[in-house]
């Protein structure tokens, strides 16, 4: 027979109002295997706690039952104090009498009664409460970084310099991402290339930091402290040993005229090429969707000229393994397309903008482009059309954020910011040119970001009209756009050189795919989902998968690199041990009755299931059945319910212990 | 010859009886007869919609009810506005039975919403682009059009739900296919002051000089519509607005029907074109 | 709802105006404004509109010249970012105003010429164009004495005749009665 406590919180006044506390103690003691039952202003103080051990150690209980709080608030605690006293931590139970009676009832004579049912309810659980121990699970302490930006490369440098090796694994040819192109950055104007490309250069000849560049993550297989991880290299055609990086290759290439995407088609690369000077690595890759020699067997100059033999027309991707403890994402964003062509039916384009349609209707990136020294006019500003200077341009925010009729509600964060500091550098370059901003609100939260927006109105001169811009069209060269100033209530017409559109955010191509691998979640528009928006910011809810930068959200480049490092610090806590320790709450299969009809394993979000063999001590095959590997088990319960056999069951939520609540209220 | 239900309008009925003309003629010899609907009525236009909003879904469910009455399946509406308010009718009365009940009753047959309502391109469209394309007899390769859609062709696109209602490319389609050129131009979903036109006129002239002019720029030597308003602004009030701006258009304003009329080897009595107003010079 | 005491003048109660409008979705992005092909003529622009109704100003609103000037286009309802139906506000505050009889003095033309229609179809089920330009005329100048707009578009007249565009006939429906009902019931509603 069981020994059971039961020890009543007040929570001060907040059950004790609402619940008769020393009524509810009083009934409770009547009840069947309850050896003791007693009441305490804050269960929870030092006080408290010392009650609870003191009861255990005399009354020789086995069983405790808390009727306070939730145990989202304090279950840890209470098992801390029955451990203490020597009891498996695991055969204790909360009742909920704040929260689900105190906090939400008035009739006190009503809620009391509640209280005792919900006590009883708990009794009976924990008389089928087994005790678990904690899982330990090998650490394997490296880590695998997707994603070479720059929240990419702070994560990669940070856990590297913690002493732990990293695998930083970048798909197209070189680190940087976004923040490469980038020209200077708010609000302090610093240029882009010059804080990353230090970064980037560390990162590369960092001990600890392995770099696959020109890669993608194929399959995930584990679970965390033990991911396997597959890296598909793609061919490059050139062999980054033997390449010293020295260009005769892509100078010799006759193919000039490839819109380069690092550029965002507003410059050129050859057909063998490096996205920009200041690539790491400095190796080139060979497009093969352009390349002579590779489309028709023609050319092959590239080949004759290089001295080291690095080229290698015969390259095949390659797959690789890696074995690594834990997976930061870093896969960063793209820009909304604002043309009418969309991949998929949720959103739709901007047909009333013209881009695409006229050459100077460019995106804010394309922008960053034409303004940065390295950009493809080496800064000079020149627009699309005929290579002149605009004496007027026009930049809207909000081209597609905000924008319910286009399939994106949400605010894209980064552009009022990104916008102001274009109106500026813009003034910045063309003294006498006219710069008008079309805006909704300007959101410009965050240290020195309003002062640097009002610099650009009130020192640069930017001409900021509220409204958004309904149509652009192409007049005698020039781009008439028709806008609005709500605050003065007037439709505003400006004919214009070059207009800028602020593109949405969202999260770069084929990161839903990615999630699926590690069993992320993501959201409608496929920004992944943190596992707690507060508290666990930067971990998932797929235990040793964390995320940083905007694949999350759109996010500016601080606050990408303090969360990059935010998760570098949670991988960081993680490798502290060689083990780590899980919570044993998972879910168990009785391999004698499992059918082996695998139902289970289909129906597990999170692949925890794999099929199995029963084998005698000798060895011989007994049957086959379903496995539950408890490193990746969540504990969701899904397999008891699919399970038509009844051989699943979760340990601390067996449906013995749930049966037991359901018939306590019989 | 097959036939379709034909909702005239008030329009095609009185001043812009040439577009009638036109319409009739260009798909009879497409092999497309037009039976009017019995005893139709006026779809209210915009003073229904402008001043009692029951009545401007009465008129037009009327006439979708005597449609179906007739036992029509699909009806041409040629004038944009009668299409677009047809078609809204129909999707209140559809998306609401209550309604449906009521406006039965109003207007005093039995309405099940069922009729479609068809523009004149999507005329053109269903008897086939390939079709047109086959039997032109005089490719009009002296054409350089502007294709104008107007306001109520492409919108509101979730009533009209035809073409896109920003970069429309169907009239283009058409006219392209009777060996005529098709210009770019910026202004072909603009408003040209639709009904305006009596009680305020200098709001018409001012928009359709934009239209207008904007077409010549863009190297158009005629401009190409579906709706009688339009045509009124643009060809009848012509010489009012070159005389209101001191301009000189002679810009020949055409329906649709006018010029596959025409590449099929019609004549312009046939075609009504002898009625506008502005001459093709 | 604004206090009546802050902005000095009644308010409407919201019901004047169809829920089914959404006033409450429109963040005042100005799109409709900036699109409208006669907002440059307008007095309160279509945001503006959308805004003193949404503050349940509705009387000032209808009030408003630009109610007329709508061109119906519905350029602002297909541009709008939020499906903010704003053509369909526009013809609900003319309605309202239609109903009150308070449309801004400078746009009585304009309601005259849609009443005038509305009347027109009413007698004879299809518009009767002559009729309605000599209804319109009369009731214009009755309105203003304007003598030039009186005789205004007569030269057209005899241009349109000369190409068989002027009908003298009237193109009449053949069951005037149950139109008849249908405008009675619906007018009455109002």
């Amino acid at each position: 027979m069981a020994r059971v406590g039961v020890f009543t919180c007040w929570c001060g006044e907040n059950i004790a109002r609402t619940v008769d506390v020393e009524r509810v103690t009083e009934d409770v003691s009547r009840l069947p295997g309850v050896r003791c039952s007693v009441h305490y202003k804050y269960m929870c103080s030092d006080p408290g706690q010392a009650l609870v051990r003191e009861r255990i150690a005399a009354d020789r209980l086995d069983r405790v039952v808390v009727a306070s709080c939730s145990p989202h608030m304090h279950l840890k605690t209470f098992r801390r104090a029955v451990a203490s006293a020597g009891l498996n931590p695991f055969l204790l139970e909360m009742a909920n009498v704040r929260e689900h009676c105190s906090w939400v009832h008035h009739n006190k004579e009503q809620a009391t009664r509640k209280a005792v049912d919900l006590i009883r309810m708990s009794v009976e659980r924990v008389k089928h409460n087994r005790p678990l121990d904690p899982i330990r699970v090998p650490v394997t302490r490296r880590a695998l970084v997707i994603g070479g930006g720059v929240a990419g490369i702070q994560a990669a440098l940070d856990i590297a310099d913690a002493g732990y090796e990293v695998a930083l694994v970048e798909r197209e040819p070189s680190i940087g991402g976004k923040m490469a192109g980038l020209s200077e950055t708010f609000p302090t104007l610093d240029c882009s290339q010059c804080i990353l490309t230090p970064r980037m250069v560390e990162a590369g000849q960092h001990p600890r930091i392995k770099l696959y560049t020109y890669s993608e993550v194929e399959e995930v297989t584990g679970y965390v402290g033990n991911f396997e991880v597959t890296i598909r290299q793609k061919a490059r055609y050139v062999d980054v040993e033997k390449c010293s990086g020295c260009g005769d290759c892509w100078n010799v290439c006759p193919l000039k005229k490839n819109p380069s995407e690092f550029d965002f088609g507003m410059g050129f690369r050859r057909s063998i090429y490096i996205p920009f000077p200041q690539a790491v690595p400095a190796r080139p890759v060979i497009d093969k969707k352009t390349c002579a020699k590779l489309i028709r067997n023609g050319c092959g100059l590239c080949e004759k000229k290089c001295t080291r033999g690095a080229i290698n027309f015969k390259d095949e991707d390659r797959l690789v393994k890696e074995e690594v403890g834990v997976v930061v994402v870093a896969t960063g964003y793209r820009l909304y397309s604002i043309g009418k062509q969309q991949e998929n039916g949720k959103l739709s384009g901007y047909g009333e903008y013209g881009y695409g349609q006229y050459k100077d209707v460019i995106d804010s990136l394309q922008f960053e482009r034409l303004v940065s020294a390295s950009g493809p006019t080496s800064g000079a500003l020149k627009r699309p059309s005929d290579g002149k200077e605009p004496k007027t341009v026009v930049f809207i925010s909000c081209v597609g954020s905000r924008d319910n009729a286009k399939g994106i509600p949400y605010c894209s964060k980064i552009c009022c910011m990104y916008t102001a500091k274009h109106a500026m550098l813009y003034r910045h370059k063309v003294h006498d040119g006219e710069a008008h901003v079309f805006y909704m609100d300007i959101r410009a939260g965050g240290k020195g970001y309003e002062e640097f927006v009002r610099r650009a109105i009130e020192q640069d001169g930017a001409h900021y009209h509220r409204g958004r811009v309904s149509k652009i069209t192409e007049e005698n060269g020039k781009l008439v756009v028709r806008g609005a100033d709500t605050l003065a209530g007037v439709p505003l017409t400006i004919e214009a050189d070059l207009v800028v559109l602020a593109a949405a955010m969202r999260p770069a191509a084929g990161v839903e795919t990615l999630a699926q691998k590690l069993n992320v979640g993501y959201d409608e528009f496929g920004w992944l989902l943190e596992s707690h928006p507060k508290l666990r910011p930067v971990e998932t809810n797929a235990a040793g998968v964390f995320i940083c930068g905007a694949c999350h959200a759109p996010k500016d480049i601080p606050e990408s690199v303090a969360q990059a490092s935010a998760a570098a610090g949670k991988v960081a806590v993680l490798f502290a041990n060689e083990e780590l320790s899980r919570d044993p709450e998972v879910a168990r299969i009785n391999e004698q009755t499992c059918a082996a009809c695998y139902a289970c394993r289909r129906a597990c979000p999170y692949h925890a299931i794999e099929a199995a063999e029963v084998r005698s001590p000798k060895g011989a095959f007994v049957k086959n059945t379903a496995r539950v590997n408890p490193g990746l088990c969540m504990g969701c319960g899904t397999c008891v319910a699919v399970c038509p056999s009844k051989s699943a069951d979760l340990d601390g939520f067996s449906e013995q212990q749930v049966y037991a609540m359901v018939e306590a209220l019989a | 010859m097959t036939e379709i239900g034909y909702y005239p309008g008030c329009a095609l009925h009185g001043s812009s009886n040439d577009y009638e003309t036109s319409a009739r003629a260009c798909l009879a010899a497409l092999g497309v007869q037009l039976r009017e609907v019995t005893d139709w009525v006026c779809c209210g236009a915009t003073a229904a919609h402008a001043l009692n909003h029951k009545l401007s879904v009465a008129l037009p469910a009327r006439n979708l009810a005597l449609a179906e009455h007739d036992g029509f399946r699909e009806i041409l509406a040629p004038c944009p506005m009668c299409s677009m308010e047809l078609l809204k009718a129909r999707q209140e009365i559809l998306a609401d039975e209550a309604l449906r009940a009521e406006m039965s009753s109003l207007v005093e047959l039995e309405l099940r919403g069922g009729v479609n309502v068809l523009n004149l391109v999507q005329a053109l469209q269903s008897a086939g682009i390939d079709r047109i394309k086959a039997a032109v007899k005089k490719p009009l390769d002296g054409i350089r059009a502007a294709c104008y859609y107007g306001c109520l062709l492409t919108r509101p696109p979730g009533v009209v739900r035809f073409d896109d209602p920003e970069q429309p490319r169907s009239m283009e389609a058409i006219v392209g296919a009777l060996g005529a050129k098709t210009v770019d131009w910026n202004y072909r979903t603009e408003c040209c002051g639709a009904g305006l036109t009596m009680a305020n006129e200098e709001t018409v002239l001012e928009l359709s000089h934009r239209i207008l002019t904007n077409a010549a720029a863009h190297g158009a030597n005629c401009v190409v519509t579906v709706c009688p308003m339009c045509h009124v602004n643009l060809d009848m009030k012509q010489a009012d607005i070159e005389r209101r701006f001191n301009a000189k258009h002679k810009m020949a304003i055409y329906y649709l029907s006018d010029l596959v009329g025409l590449a099929l080897g019609l004549s312009e009595k046939e075609l009504g074109i002898d009625r506008h107003f502005v001459a093709r010079t | 709802m604004i206090d009546a005491a802050t902005s000095g003048e009644a308010t409407a109660v919201p019901a004047d105006l169809p829920a089914f409008l959404d006033l409450e979705n429109c963040y005042q992005c100005g799109k409709c404004t900036a699109g409208c092909p006669v907002a440059e003529r307008m007095d309160v622009v279509p945001n503006q509109l959308v805004r003193l109704a949404q503050l349940g100003l509705v009387e000032r609103a209808r009030r408003a010249e630009s109610i007329w000037q709508c061109v119906s286009c519905q350029t602002c309802s297909t541009r709008c970012p939020k499906s903010v139906d704003c053509a369909a506000v526009i013809d609900a505050l003319r309605q309202l105003s239609f109903e009150k009889g308070d449309a801004a003095g400078s746009q009585r033309r304009t309601v005259l010429f849609q009443e005038a229609f509305l009347r027109n179809i009413r007698r004879n089920g299809r518009l009767n164009e002559l009729e309605l330009v000599g209804v319109f005329k009369t009731k214009a100048f009755l309105d203003d004495l304007s003598i030039p707009f009186l005789f205004k578009d007569a030269m057209l007249a005899p241009r349109m005749r000369a190409k068989g565009k002027l009908h003298f006939k009237p193109d009449r429906v053949k069951d005037g009665g149950v139109l008849e009902r249908m405008f009675d019931r619906c007018l009455r509603q109002a």
